[in-house]
């Protein structure tokens, strides 16, 4: 199977961490290679946050201009913001639920058109799958499931089976939460055309 | 099972995911760790919040210090009572250990010493990105820089065996990209170590006296000339071979991940991992019959420099390409695009990229900001109108800052940071600012950062009569680290209970009058300020309220979370809730009305004291 580059983009509470950690988990569950990359520190609630990963024999931490096949973006504003690092034949998976930064409620910085913005990412790319992550999260019961959703997504391209990330999930998580998470999980997967890089 | 779980319960030959700092933690372990100490700073915090978790179940010490130079005596101590002990910092931290560093170099340990300095090119969280390599350079002191979490973990367990081989502390320097980068990382055995710790006194070796230095500076350079031979036979530096035998590219860290991505196989590589003292053999070896040679490192040409002296020493003619000819960058991390395009400039190789284009939408930015809820904005607007009811311009007055979440009253519409230097400079440039302008000074630090660094300098105040006022933002927590404890409270880093050590009882004890304030009352903190601006003279004022991430956590769980709205007949949209206290759970909605998001709000209730309409409210219950 081919290495794979993912951009993981949202925003600081919408558990991009947690993501990155259980998809290193099912690769490994897999017998692949993982590597990813964050930044700490003054990221915090409300901030950008970034992931570089990869899945295969590749070793570089971080991912260059063009190198990405996938972004999974958590967030439609980061998601267009860490554009430039797809593949032209790259897949863009993006949640459409904004998180409207502190700039813009106090009135210092606009919030793009959403729709304009969505357009403009068709636009430049071929494939863009979008998902309405935040609406399958609430239905699988787990409003902060958004993470899990996208997972779900993403797993359809990963190489990774299903099995192995449902595996990883029980695992991760308290009881408690393992159902909904699961759940969640499984809409982003359906959510998707069982489409392949 | 989670990642955590691995570090300490994984087994000899299991795979697991691990950040490098876990990967570090479990290294020292299957090293045979008994002792560690550190005091918390980014990249290197994950070490001590595993540690501090899992120190009593694995048997060892573990301490949250009160700062670097005290983590590095204590660990010191440590080792030459023979235990195999550990201290780790962010690479600033290693300037504030420096004094004891250097020392232990020339006194040297017994039992096996890591010290883990955590670099942070890019300065994602820091304030500087200084290459901490010259540490090992300074101070003679054997390194090792691992590239990924795997070699992370390796080479903290090989780095005890090193250091007691040579009887010298091993420096292992990482990056923020071995730091946060989780990998596959393959587990090896958990050395359990049953020394117990014993000083056999020898003043000859542990007393640096003058007549005993001078024995000690020789012993230390013999003992480096030791190392070297285990750096030339280390598996940490080896040879990749390519195509290209005439070209070639030495590279060591994070860069060595790039270098493999984009030319292992095509050009040879030499890859070092033992880079102090460097294996000068095995790279003459390496340059002889090169004609190109591409050094390719972050920050500092501490390679290059090097790899120009063999060349030059050993009469070796070759082109040394690098940071000196402004081929590679000295400022901030590399990353695939800058390899590659050096790459492509010395050795011609080409990377075909085809990319999505840049948006030209125009984005909204989320720069790190204050909580909602943070006590430290309250505390900024309490003492900016005190100063408008003094009639005291800012300009007027200087506002030093310190190392912590605080130091974002730099921004708008606060704007109350206006010099820092390093943990603890609050103090001490407060003295400084107090007898060279005619400025008054008001100057800020947080509890942690108090104890930290900047007692010595309240005491330099006191005594030579310096005139300002000293805000200790007491928070109850080292919180932008991530929540570990300091002196101030009643526990310590292995979760026992510990005397705590208020704030009050230093300065009252300097004889400095000290008030108390809540900063969720503004009002009443306003007041204090307004009269310790009137008695100008040397005062502290400990604002103590608890981190408002904290607070909302246990609040929510135990359901007395209280949340507030605008009430928009009372609202005139005078807008200082927005524009002057600045919380970012309060916003402007579409139709221009101010709403406060129940998604952000923690509850503080401090802008119902900012409101001058009574306009803001608590939700009632039912």
């Amino acid at each position: 199977m081919k290495d794979i580059a993912m951009v993981i983009a949202g925003v600081g509470g919408q558990g991009v961490i947690t993501a990155t950690t259980i998809i290193g988990y099912a690769a490994l569950k897999s017998g692949l290679n993982a590597i990813s990359s964050e930044v700490h520190g003054m990221a915090q609630r409300g901030g950008i946050v970034t992931v570089d990963m990869r899945i295969g024999t590749k070793r570089s931490p971080l991912i260059g201009k063009g190198e990405a096949d996938i972004i999974l973006g958590f967030e439609p504003v980061e998601a267009y913001r860490a554009m430039e690092k797809l593949k032209k034949d790259g897949i863009m998976i993006v949640s459409t639920n904004p998180i409207i930064p502190f700039t813009v409620g106090i009135g210092v910085e606009k919030y793009p058109d959403l729709k304009e913005l969505l357009n403009d990412m068709r636009k430049k790319i071929e494939r863009v799958v979008e998902i309405d992550a935040l609406s399958l999260a609430k239905k699988a019961g787990n409003p902060s499931g958004l993470n899990m959703v996208m997972i779900g997504a993403a797993s359809k391209y990963l190489g990774i089976p299903a099995e192995n990330f449902e595996e990883v999930i029980r695992d991760y998580f308290p009881d408690r939460f393992v159902e909904a998470n699961l759940k969640a999980f499984r809409l982003g997967r359906e959510a998707v055309n069982n489409d392949r890089i | 099972m989670r990642p955590i779980d691995y570090v300490y319960k994984g087994k000899k030959g299991e795979k697991a995911f691990l950040l490098g700092n876990e990967a570090i933690v479990r290294g020292a372990l299957e090293g045979g760790l008994q002792f560690a100490s550190t005091y918390p700073g980014t990249p290197s915090s994950e070490i001590g919040n595993v540690l501090s978790k899992i120190a009593k179940k694995v048997g060892i010490y573990f301490e949250f210090s009160t700062n670097e130079k005290v983590a590095m005596e204590v660990a010191g101590s440590a080792a030459s009572s023979g235990l195999r002990s550990m201290t780790f910092f962010k690479h600033v931290g290693l300037n504030v250990a420096a004094d004891a560093y250097m020392s232990l170099a020339y006194i040297g340990v017994k039992g096996g010493m890591l010290i883990v300095s955590a670099d942070d090119p890019s300065m994602h969280s820091s304030q500087n990105e200084q290459d901490n390599r010259y540490y090992a350079l300074l101070a003679n002191i054997p390194m090792l820089e691992p590239s990924t979490p795997q070699e992370a973990k390796d080479m903290a367990r090989d780095s005890f065996e090193i250091s007691e081989e040579l009887g010298l502390p091993v420096l292992m320097r990482t990056t923020t990209r071995v730091n946060h980068v989780r990998g596959v990382v393959e587990l090896g055995e958990i050395k359990k170590m049953e020394r117990k710790g014993h000083l056999d006194k020898d003043p000859s070796k542990y007393v640096p006296v003058p007549s005993n230095a001078r024995k000690m500076h020789p012993l230390l350079l013999k003992k480096m000339e030791r190392a070297r031979e285990i750096s030339e036979r280390s598996e940490y530096n080896f040879i990749i071979d390519g195509e290209e035998k005439k070209f070639g590219i030495i590279t060591s860290g994070v860069a060595y991940n790039y270098v493999h991505d984009y030319a292992a196989g095509k050009i040879p590589i030499l890859k070092l991992g033992f880079t102090n003292p460097l294996p000068e053999k095995k790279i003459a070896e390496f340059l002889k019959d090169k004609e190109k040679i591409l050094i390719v490192e972050e920050l500092e040409p501490y390679l290059e420099r090097e790899v120009r002296r063999i060349a030059q020493m050993e009469g070796i003619e070759v082109k040394i390409y690098g940071k000196y000819d402004g081929i590679m960058p000295r400022c901030y991390e590399y990353n695939p695009d800058i390899v590659k395009s050096s790459l492509s400039e010395v050795f011609g190789m080409s990377f075909p990229s085809d990319h999505v284009e840049k948006g030209e939408i125009s984005l909204p930015s989320r720069p790190p900001v204050l909580c909602p809820g943070c006590p430290h904005r309250a505390i900024y607007y309490a003492v900016k109108k005190a100063l408008q009811k003094k009639k005291i311009k800012m300009s007027d007055v200087i506002f030093p800052t310190d190392i912590g979440c605080y130091t974002l009253g730099i921004q708008k519409p606060y704007e109350m940071a206006d010099y820092l230097l390093c943990m603890g400079s609050s103090a001490g440039t407060a003295c400084g600012f107090s007898r060279a302008t005619d400025q008054r000074v008001i100057s800020f630090v947080g509890d942690s950062t108090f104890f930290h660094a900047s007692i010595p300098a309240m005491i330099n105040a006191k005594h030579n009569k310096q005139n300002f006022i000293y805000v200790i933002l007491d928070n109850r927590t080292t919180a932008m680290t991530g929540f570990q404890p300091h002196p101030g409270l009643p526990v310590d880093g292995m979760g026992d209970e510990a005397p705590m050590i208020l704030p009050e009882e230093i300065t009252k004890g300097l004889g400095i009058p000290t008030y108390i304030v809540d900063p969720y009352d503004i009002k009443e903190t306003q007041k204090t300020f307004e009269e310790v601006l009137e008695k100008n003279e040397l005062s502290v004022v400990i604002a103590r309220q608890e981190c408002a991430l904290l607070r909302y956590g246990r609040e929510r769980k135990q359901g007395t979370l209280k949340l507030y709205t605008v009430d928009q007949e009372k609202c005139t949209k005078c807008k200082i809730c927005v524009s002057q206290f600045a919380c970012p759970a309060i916003y402007i909605d579409e139709n221009g009305d101010i709403r406060i998001s129940d998604v952000l709000c923690t509850g503080c209730g401090v802008c119902v004291d900012v409101c001058p309409f009574n306009a803001i409210k608590e939700v009632s219950k039912e």
